[in-house]
């Protein structure tokens, strides 16, 4: 169950549109390293962990991520509210307005629709893990990316904050990792899944 | 900055420390200091958060007073921005 709150984690208040930055960042929404493969793969994967301390940071940290998506998406509609026809052809926008007008819809910056196969959940906690961790670090790149393309410190600020969550994120995702393997059984050093068919391995 | 725009800020602040501490609590769930910073920022936040709901409107939609009117749709969302 989830409780909405009608607030940001982190404000956005962004006065100058630029709907060629807005199709750039909208790519931390939709595209294969945004918020919303991140918040559906963390989510997807809580189910079929057996550690009680994974499970939590894989809830907690999920839920974060959605109110990440909602930051960029914020991000986005503010970048691309209000726009002429003018400023939608001269900023390159048309080939997104033409079918989402100034709507959000989750998509990389290249245009490629949102899809699961950006993100694994594969049940064994390992191998999960290691996936969320190099989540994370693709995310922060391309927070920097975006970071190098951004002038305006109104969206400066809130890309900022987002880029060092990725950070907070992959420490507490290896200190989960960390955690699995230190409960492992001593045989099982090639970390086969302790949460499936674990007496194989014994 | 007004006293609305004060106790959001706050509640803003509070809230990204409580949402950083839920996730390092997760992982060291008996580190004592981490606790006692948890206890003393959950009462600030709960605090401005009432405050600000009986002053301004709610932030979630539990809190909602029914008085004659669904309060919930009146303020802005958060995606508007506040310029």
């Amino acid at each position: 169950m989830w409780s909405y709150e009608k607030r940001l984690q982190y404000p956005v208040n962004i006065k100058q549109p630029n709907p060629r930055l807005a199709q750039v960042i909208m790519s931390q929404f939709g595209g294969p390293d945004g918020e919303l493969a991140a918040s559906q793969r963390y989510l997807s994967q809580r189910y079929s962990t057996k550690n009680k301390k994974v499970a939590a940071i894989l809830t907690d940290i999920g839920t974060e991520e959605l109110a990440h998506m909602e930051m960029v998406c914020a991000i986005v509609h503010q970048l691309t509210r209000d726009l002429t026809p003018q400023q939608i052809v001269e900023s390159g926008f048309e080939k997104y307005y033409v079918d989402h007008t100034l709507a959000l819809w989750p998509q990389s910056a290249g245009g490629i629709p949102f899809n699961s196969c950006f993100f694994q959940s594969k049940g064994d906690p390992i191998t999960d893990l290691v996936e969320d961790m190099a989540a994370e670090q693709k995310a922060r790149t391309t927070y920097d990316n975006i970071l190098r393309l951004v002038h305006d410190q109104d969206v400066c600020d809130p890309i900022k904050f987002l880029r060092k969550r990725e950070i907070i994120h992959f420490q507490r995702f290896g200190e989960a990792l960390r955690i699995i393997q230190d409960e492992l059984d001593r045989k099982n050093f090639y970390a086969i899944n302790p949460d499936f068919a674990a007496d194989q391995c014994k | 900055m007004d006293n609305r725009e004060k106790l959001f800020a706050c509640i803003t602040a509070t809230s990204f420390v409580l949402d950083d501490l839920r996730l390092f609590l997760d992982t060291h769930p008996t580190d004592r200091e981490a606790l006692a910073h948890w206890e003393k920022l959950q009462k600030v936040r709960n605090e401005a958060v009432e405050e600000y709901t009986k002053c301004y409107g709610p932030i979630n939609s539990y809190d909602v007073d029914v008085n004659n009117k669904w309060a919930w749709i009146e303020e802005p969302w958060p995606w508007e921005g506040r310029c």
